[in-house]
């Protein structure tokens, strides 16, 4: 059984084009249940379903949703799907994360991985859809990511509350002696009309929780639905509101001490000279280790407060080995271009022949464009953190991470004990974005606690820490040509991307004995898989050697593929002088979704109209993560600089289970892509990252923050996510309506180091 | 050393050069006040001091002389206070993690100017980040925490 888990493990971190094989193997444990982790630790009393409910005999209810809430909604929306069919009001469930547990295993998180774009719905996309989503089961795989969460628990969890009900109703059926199908639930009671007769949920939890669950399950049509598709008050909002300890940061427990962590300022490098006697010798510092492990090598303090760990931490003096990559920025962009002119790289998308027509290319009829973006640090509120006890041969660990399973697995590994060993307790997110799927964070802690005798430590970075330990979104490099036709379309784009491998530097640090196989769509993903159709188009991801820690940064490829293609469209269409939203409703009409959501942010933002004098809009459109989405921003020239007036957004996704929190997502993400495409970038010297904290890498303020207006549209046949997809057209509408306003095409970001912003 | 925090004389034995924001998190065990940056750019970890709003992680907990309030503090009696009962209608949190700074920076703001504008919203609140973006709502929510405040809610 371990070696069929191991195999599969490994095929599928070998990446997506060789999934097939591991999905063959796995097809027996694919079909099999996973066991229910909440029978482990059940209290007295509790009864529990399946792994997503349990109900105490005085009729509490607790929801399992076990993905990361890290301010996405989640946790009230997974909530919602099982309220909905467990027919009990929202404000009636405790929500809890629960164990790292195989059973939660995320599908949907992998079953787009493929190398196909959202709309493609052949036999091979198919496919290998349904085997992604099999290894994801096969892998016990528990993770937030990939804005997959609710599509993967859409049934998942209804299913799980119409069991739970089905379960309940059989029970009280037989107490009181009356056919089930006379019986009827409200708010957690079932009732016999007839007589009047009604039980508790609460008081017939166990006997229920001990009969089989149904074979066949009838959820209810969406015409019937009470919960979803309606704004649900939160369920983490009053915590949220009151300051209540849920994070990380704020884990506390008897005898804790705490800690922080001096890393290689050069990733990878060691310490080459080391004096720790001025830190060992200050206040309240207990213990400085060294911490050697996949995610680099440094120092960890352990303290009697987080402040003095902090002191000692600088006071520690270390000299680092030089760094393996490109030493400054100017030499890693080198690199790209390098890249870029090199004759590697894979066509995800080859329409047409290509090369031919920009062979015989008349010269009035070719747009050129060379495009860059810089690496960008995730900077959750939360600094990265976690707290680990390792007693008695068992780790516990307190961490707000994306990633459980894993998390388990590195840490199980770091602390020398076996997997059944090691708990992991989620806690709520201050943020979350991609980079708390990294478990470096918990590693550390699991150091830390080897040296703490048993004790609690909670171990905690610096801003400054955690700015210069990132898993950065990469930077990236693209050169565009297009062929502008007799009507002013192109008929001819030709597109070379050039970025580090996301998927290749992850398995670096996380399961160093793997090498990647295969191309990483991540490099081209928001550009080769767009609703456009233009007759010769090819899009061509090539991976850059660059071994700088790249990751997960909300929307990933498509969070600068977005920007390179939506503002090359927009170059396109002044070329062919057309309006870029015309040109995108003729490229897209084989799309009628994608034109439905280009033709309603239009309406909104009452496009076409005449503005006065000193503004503008700017409009661009991505489809990711299943969802199509359209933003059109207007600016305006003020003495200040330029300032975001309004953003409207319009996004298809599909079904939409909780417009308040999607609404919430959609300008949640649009802002986060705006902070970066005004004024973020990581740059380094000397094989250092520059910046440091809030002062030198900031994020959007109140007062530079547009009104939003947004449309939710459910014309799609397919679910799509929300948590990312308002990031990716953000940069470009922005990019868009500065060259509408000022005439400046800018092709590098950050925007600020042309223009100036209010 | 004795500090006042929400009502509470809690005596605590730390450096004095202690930034506050520790000597509550580590040493009291408040743990409303959040930590961002260290360098009072982010606004996590916002108390009031006699009713002045202070970046607690860049404050030497040696230099500190007044009551101290922290999130914690702010309902009283079981009932939140209206800028927190704003917050809820307004469903304002997504993380949640700045949120305690930025209800103590608008409880402040609300305490000098009634009815803030906007430019007075932008004025008060610009020191306290948001990475998820929460910034439209914030404002609603200040907008309605103004009337329930007058509505004497």
């Amino acid at each position: 059984m371990a070696s069929i888990g191991k195999i599969a493990r490994r095929t599928f971190l070998i990446g997506a084009v060789a999934i097939a094989g591991g999905v063959a193997v796995g097809y027996y444990y694919y079909r099999k249940p996973y066991p229910n982790p909440l029978e482990d630790e059940l209290a007295d009393g509790d009864a529990t379903f399946n792994p997503y409910v349990k109900i105490a005999a005085d009729s509490t209810i607790t929801v399992i949703a076990p993905r990361a809430e890290m301010g996405q909604g989640v946790a009230t929306t997974l909530a919602a799907l099982v309220a909905e069919e467990l027919d009990v009001p929202l404000d009636k469930i405790k929500v809890e994360h629960g164990p790292a547990a195989y059973a939660y295993y995320n599908s949907e998180m992998l079953s787009e991985g493929g190398p196909f774009a959202f709309y493609n719905e052949g036999v091979v996309a198919e496919s290998m859809r349904t085997a992604m989503g099999a290894v994801g089961k096969v892998l016990g795989f528990q993770g937030t990511g990939g804005s997959s969460s609710t599509r993967d628990g859409f049934d998942k969890m209804r299913q799980a509350g119409a069991a739970a009900r089905h379960m309940l109703i059989a029970a009280a059926a037989v107490r009181l002696g009356v056919p089930a199908s006379e019986l009827d639930t409200q708010d957690a009671t079932i009732v016999h009309k007839t007589t009047g007769k009604s039980l508790t949920y609460g008081e017939v939890a166990a006997d229920a929780a001990a009969s089989a669950p149904p074979s066949e399950l009838r959820l209810k049509d969406k015409a019937d639905w009470v919960l979803l598709g309606k704004p649900q008050m939160r369920t983490d909002m009053l915590a949220k509101v009151t300051g209540a300890p849920i994070f990380g940061a704020d884990v506390s427990l008897p005898e804790m001490l705490y800690g922080t962590v001096k890393m290689s300022l050069r990733f990878w490098s060691k310490p080459v000279k080391a004096d720790l006697s001025k830190a060992e010798k200050m206040p309240g510092v207990v213990k400085i280790v060294p911490i050697d492990t996949s995610y680099g090598h440094g120092f960890g303090v352990i303290a009697e407060n987080t402040w003095a760990a902090f002191k000692a931490a600088e006071a520690i003096e270390v000299e680092w080995s030089d760094p393996e990559y490109p030493a400054d920025t100017a030499a890693i962009f080198k690199a790209l271009q390098d890249a870029l002119a090199s004759p590697d790289g894979s066509a995800l998308r080859d329409d047409g022949d290509v090369d031919t027509a920009f062979a015989d290319i008349p010269r009035e009829r070719l747009v050129k464009a060379d495009y860059e973006v810089p690496y960008l640090a995730h900077t959750c509120m939360e600094p990265m953190n976690a707290t680990a006890r390792l007693r008695d041969g068992v780790l516990d660990i307190w961490s707000p991470n994306q990633m459980p399973t894993i998390t388990r697995q590195l840490c199980a590994s770091v602390a020398g004990v076996e997997q059944d060993s090691v708990n992991v307790h989620t806690t709520y997110l201050g943020g979350g974005f991609g980079r708390r799927g990294e478990m470096d964070f918990s590693m550390f802690a699991a150091v830390l606690a080897k040296e703490t005798g048993g004790r609690p430590v909670k171990v905690i970075w610096t801003r400054e820490e955690d700015t210069r330990h990132d898993t950065y979104r990469p930077a990236a490099a693209g050169r565009f040509r297009a062929r502008i036709g007799d009507d002013g379309l192109p008929v001819a784009v030709d597109m070379a991307i050039a970025s580090p491998s996301v998927i290749a530097s992850t398995l670096r640090r996380t399961f160093p004995s793997i090498s990647p196989l295969g191309p990483d769509k991540s490099i081209i993903e928001g550009s080769f898989d767009q609703p456009y159709t233009i007759p010769d188009y090819r899009v061509t991801a090539i991976p850059a050697a660059l071994s700088i820690p790249v990751g997960f940064w909300r929307s990933v490829g498509n969070s600068y593929n977005g920007f390179f293609h939506e503002s090359f469209m927009d170059e396109i269409a002044a070329a062919g002088k057309i309006d870029p939203v015309e040109m995108r409703k003729k490229l897209m009409a084989a799309y009628p979704a994608a034109v439905k959501v280009v033709e309603k942010v239009a309406e909104m933002a009452k496009w076409g109209e005449p503005l006065p004098a000193g503004k503008a809009k700017g409009f661009a459109f991505t489809l990711s993560f299943g969802s199509w989405v359209g933003e059109i921003i207007q600016v305006a020239d003020t003495p200040s600089g330029i300032r975001l007036e309004k953003m409207w957004i319009a996004a298809d996704v599909g079904t939409a289970l909780d417009p308040g929190i999607i609404e919430a997502q959609l300008t949640s993400g649009a802002v986060y892509g705006l902070s970066a495409a005004i004024g973020q970038e990581i740059t380094f010297a000397d094989g250092m990252v520059e910046q440091s904290n809030f002062h030198d890498y900031d994020a959007m303020r109140i007062f530079q923050c547009p009104q939003f207006e947004v449309a939710i549209l459910e014309n799609y046949h397919k679910m799509g996510g929300v948590g990312e997809v308002g990031t990716p057209p953000a940069p470009p509408a922005l990019a868009n309506a500065v060259f509408a306003l000022t005439g400046k095409r800018i092709r590098k970001l950050p925007l600020n180091k042309e223009v100036s912003f209010a | 050393m004795r500090l006042t925090v929400n009502g509470n004389a809690i005596d605590i034995d730390a450096d004095p050069d202690m930034p506050l924001l520790w000597a509550l998190r580590d040493l009291a065990g408040v743990l409303g006040p959040k930590f961002g940056c260290g360098i009072a750019a982010c606004g996590a970890c916002t108390v009031h001091i006699d009713g002045t709003p202070v970046r607690s992680c860049a404050l030497p907990v040696g230099e500190v002389d007044g009551d101290i309030l922290t999130i914690d503090g702010l309902a009283t009696d079981g009932k939140l206070h209206p800028v927190q009962q704003a917050w809820l209608e307004e469903q304002v949190a997504q993380c949640g993690y700045c949120q305690a700074g930025q209800i103590m920076s608008a409880v402040a703001l609300l305490d000098e100017i009634a009815n803030p504008t906007d430019e007075d919203i932008d004025n008060a609140m610009g020191g306290n980040l948001c990475r998820c973006g929460t910034y439209p709502r914030i404002r609603s929510a200040i907008k309605r925490a103004a009337a329930l405040k007058t509505a004497g809610i």
